[in-house]
């Protein structure tokens, strides 16, 4: 059941610069530029790209706060922009950079806000509440005044405070932002229960790739606002033309090693680092250098997905 | 699916949600102030001062002549308490909306549209302040004295009339924050534009219409619908002429004014929203 | 001496060109003005039209004083506001405490960062409702030229005893929890007693007599009658002594207040 339908997508935004000291320009900004992808019901989606690619914008039309310019946009078989408030009851929003909370009461009233405009029944809001609170670890938190709260706790507030209603859908843009270790370990596994446990489809945007490796089985990739890869976190590496690292000690410092298949990145004393596409065998060219070098011992390094995706950022032209 | 979200409401159970949700977050933000309430009784007797400062001016020009334009001093506070009335009662309301342009650059409107509630009633609701009554409340007092001391035989027709007038007075000035508001969608600066519309236009129904240029008396009756307020109704309570030589019928025809007044601003508002670009990040 | 005049001529200049960056808001508050003179003019033309030389002063000489009072508001700052709000978000900070051990003098600092404010605001926001007014209303301008430079010169006045009373204002954040309320009671007491609203001399016995020798008077009443030229020659001394005494008076309470504030800061510990 596809949950999320987005066809050919677009949203422009006219800005006005000045030039000089008077004139001023108009100029189009396409931040969402033909977008088109469906996210089934109960999949765990990471949003990424780097910074502009349009992710809070297309987080922006999926929850009707902005109106598409171009293209047809459902979800839960609804256009977000016309009907926002009824289908405000069926969404989950979390914006690391904002929260939803009330800042001078305590956390405990902005629940119980919710639970009137959601207007939650009240057998269901204590059920949500007391798993949140317990899951989440909120009991003692629940009557401080939210801005006396932590970044960290807020974040588990905010969290809580968008899943009281049963949303169907949540969006998360950037909820690991400025989150220590052990807080993000928190979320993320908050984040497995609910997808997993509760069936909840979430739709991850995060500029942290644990968040992704560790929460989403698929991946959607999205530059200039357009779309450059959709699909399993495994098949990133074949698209994003990953490389394979061998790094060898020699006997002694030497010159760059040539070999076929592999060329030199780095040269630290009698350590070399050599590279090579992730999907070629490292046999042939380790027999090659131990051929032509004094070779004491080597090391097979995989591709790290970070170096995968700045791989991807960088190749996308610009403009 | 589409099931799923319930059933469409109708417009009159929408009417009530959005009354609902503006109680609602009224509330909350009434018990948030409530961490503030230091100078609240300070704030208030504040409130109340600066908004008589207006009628005091009027009084100590009394103190000088008898008629003003050909108006009495009861005539003049009949004027005053209607429009200060409205004014105070409209914003009071809905008077909030006016910062739309701090809530849009702050963010929080973004907070708002995911809520199941009108983007409208929230912001209108936002800050929320008990104090803003210090308005509606001496306006009342002046109004009740007027009254007393006008020479007006108070007929049922004539009490109606009043009535009809506080009420769809405040429904224009309600229109003329949230249409004024809705400017700041494109200009976020525009603000201090909209209080010499609404501010302006109620210190401009303090006096009366005699006082005033022709084409400035037209031009807030068929442009801007304020002199549906108070003057044209006052008119025919204190049985005086129109200086516009006007058919009577407009006399009655506040309640029209003040619901093309809501169609206005409830379009330009729903443009607005449609034109809005978000808070950037 | 001449590095610190260089300084706070510096604080000025750059508070003028910051202010001088809020273009939108300087338009939409010229416009305000200009509709309130509009409004407020009628209802002087009524008045005078009822009373002839009321309060001594001709018709066009009560237009006119709609006109100046508008011009005045914002750069006399009657509502309060410009270096208010920016101290009262070092209160919210606590960021207030710091400032007062900083090298440079907390008063001076202020004083300079308001002239600033209050020379573009004079500029931006007087010559649009002066205009509207001469076009629309026959407002007087000054006969003598001799006029512009001495009403210049009681608005510099004018901006020091406001300065000099807004200070006070602000600095009574350091013993009240929230200084809000003061702020609200004394706009009103401002707006009516600067003469904004009505001319002092309109004011019953009594009332005017007081209003006339408060500090208020300096603000609005004192440089309209200068403009208007409704004082000569000793007359126009006396309003400018008058600014001057009260300029020097709330200054060097402000200095007072502000050494107690330092010493309560020091007890207290920041
Ligand atoms: N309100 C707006 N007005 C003008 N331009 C905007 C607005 N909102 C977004 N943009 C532009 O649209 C583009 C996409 O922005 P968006 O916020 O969607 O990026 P993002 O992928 O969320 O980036 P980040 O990782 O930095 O959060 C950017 O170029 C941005 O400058
Ligand atoms: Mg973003």
């Amino acid at each position: 059941m596809a949950l999320i339908e987005l066809e050919d997508v677009a949203r422009t935004f006219t800005i006005r610069a000045k030039v000089g000291r008077l004139r001023r320009e108009r100029r189009e900004v396409r931040a969402v530029d033909g977008l088109s992808f469906t996210v089934q019901a109960g999949e765990c989606v990471g949003y990424i790209g780097p910074n502009g690619a349009g992710k809070s914008t297309t987080i922006k039309m999926l929850t009707g706060i902005l109106v598409p310019s171009a293209g047809r946009l459902r979800v839960a078989g609804v256009d977000p922009a016309r009907e926002r408030t009824r289908l405000a009851r069926r969404i989950g929003v979390v914006f690391g950079q904002r929260t939803t909370l009330w800042w001078d009461l305590p956390l405990r009233d902005s629940y119980e806000l919710a639970r009137r405009i959601y207007r939650i029944p009240d057998a269901r809001y204590r059920a949500n509440l007391d798993r949140c609170v317990e899951l989440l670890e909120l009991g003692p938190l629940l009557d401080t005044p939210v801005r006396q709260l932590s970044l960290g706790q807020r974040m588990r507030g905010d969290l809580a405070a968008a899943l009281l209603h049963d949303p169907q859908v949540l969006y998360l843009d950037e909820p690991t932002i400025g989150l220590d270790v052990v807080s993000k370990v928190r979320v993320r596994e908050f984040l497995r229960e609910i997808n997993t446990g509760a069936g909840t489809t979430v739709l991850l945007t995060t500029h942290d790739l644990t968040d992704i490796e560790q929460l989403c089985g698929r991946v959607m990739v999205i530059d200039h606002g357009r779309m450059v890869y959709d699909g399993g976190l495994d098949g990133l590496h074949a698209t994003g033309q990953s490389e394979r690292t061998l790094v060898v000690d020699l006997a002694g410092p030497s010159a760059p090693i040539e070999v076929p298949g592999a060329r030199v990145v780095k040269v630290d004393g009698a350590r070399q680092w050599l590279a090579f596409p992730a999907e070629d065998s490292a046999a042939p060219i380790v027999a090659a250098v131990a051929a032509g070098y004094p070779l004491l011992d080597l090391s097979v390094r995989e591709p790290a997905i970070e170096d995968v995706i700045a791989r991807m950022y960088a190749k996308v032209p610009i403009g | 699916m589409a099931e799923y979200l319930g059933e469409r409401e109708s417009g009159v159970e929408r009417l009530r949600w959005a009354v609902r949700s503006w109680q609602l977050t009224a509330a909350m933000w009434t018990r948030a102030a409530m961490a503030y309430r230091a100078s609240f009784a300070l704030m208030l007797v504040a409130n109340v001062l600066i908004t008589s400062l207006d009628f005091v001016v009027v009084v100590l020009m009394f103190q000088h002549t008898d008629r003003l334009g050909g108006w009495t001093l009861p005539e003049l506070g009949l004027l005053y308490g209607t429009s200060a009335f409205a004014l105070g009662t409209a914003d009071l309301l809905v008077g909030s909306v006016d910062s739309l342009g701090e809530r849009i650059r702050a963010g929080t409107l973004d907070v708002m549209l995911i809520r199941p509630a009108p983007a409208l009633s929230q912001v209108c609701a936002e800050r929320f302040s008990l104090r803003r009554l210090g308005r509606p409340a001496q306006a009342t007092a002046v109004l009740a004295w007027s009254v007393s001391a006008v020479r007006v035989d108070w007929t049922w027709d004539r009490v109606l009339l009043l009535a009809a007038l506080l009420v769809s007075g405040t429904v224009i000035f309600s229109a003329l924050f949230i249409g004024g508001a809705t400017l700041q969608f494109w200009w976020g600066e525009a603000k201090e534009l909209q209080n010499s519309f609404t501010y302006g236009g109620a210190t401009l129904l303090h006096y009366p219409p005699t006082v005033f240029a022709k084409e400035l008396v037209a031009g807030v009756t068929f442009g801007l619908p304020l002199a549906f307020v108070n003057w044209l109704p006052l008119l025919h309570i204190l049985g005086k002429p129109d200086p516009l030589g006007l058919p009577a019928a407009f006399q009655f025809a506040s309640p029209l004014a003040a619901a093309g007044s809501v169609l206005v601003a409830g379009v330009a508002w729903r443009a607005g929203l449609r034109a809005y670009r978000g808070a950037g990040n | 001496m001449g590095s610190a005049a260089r300084l706070y001529l510096a604080i000025a200049r750059g508070s003028f060109r910051r202010y001088s960056t809020y273009r939108a808001a300087t338009l939409a508050g010229v416009f305000t003005n200009t509709v309130f003179g509009f409004i407020l003019a009628y209802t002087f033309l009524a008045l005078w039209r009822a009373r002839p030389g009321l309060g001594g002063y001709d018709t066009s000489q009560a237009v006119t004083y709609i006109w100046i009072s508008q011009s005045l508001l914002v750069t006399v700052a009657v509502w309060g506001g410009g270096f208010q709000d920016d101290v009262q978000e070092r209160f919210r900070t606590g960021d207030i405490a710091v400032d007062l051990y900083r090298p440079v003098d907390f008063l001076g600092w202020w004083l300079a960062a308001d002239l600033g404010r209050a020379a573009f605001q004079l500029l931006a926001r007087s010559v649009a409702p002066i205009t509207a007014g001469v076009l629309a209303f026959h407002a007087r301008l000054p006969h003598s030229a001799l006029t512009w430079p001495v009403f210049l010169l009681s608005v510099l006045l004018a901006v020091l005893v406001s300065f000099g009373l807004r200070y006070l204002v602000s600095l009574s954040g350091f013993w009240l929890h929230d200084s809000d309320g003061v702020r609200a009671v004394m706009l009103v007491v401002a707006m009516f007693l600067s003469g904004m609203l009505l001319p002092l001399g309109l004011f019953p016995d009594g009332l005017r007599q007081a209003a006339q020798v408060l500090p208020w008077a300096a603000l609005v009443q004192v440089p309209a009658d200068i403009f208007l030229e409704r004082s000569t020659g000793s007359q126009v001394l006396g309003g400018l002594g008058f600014q001057l005494a009260w300029a020097v008076v709330l200054l060097a309470l402000g200095r007072a207040a502000q050494l107690l504030a330092t010493r309560k800061v020091v007890v207290q510990g920041g």
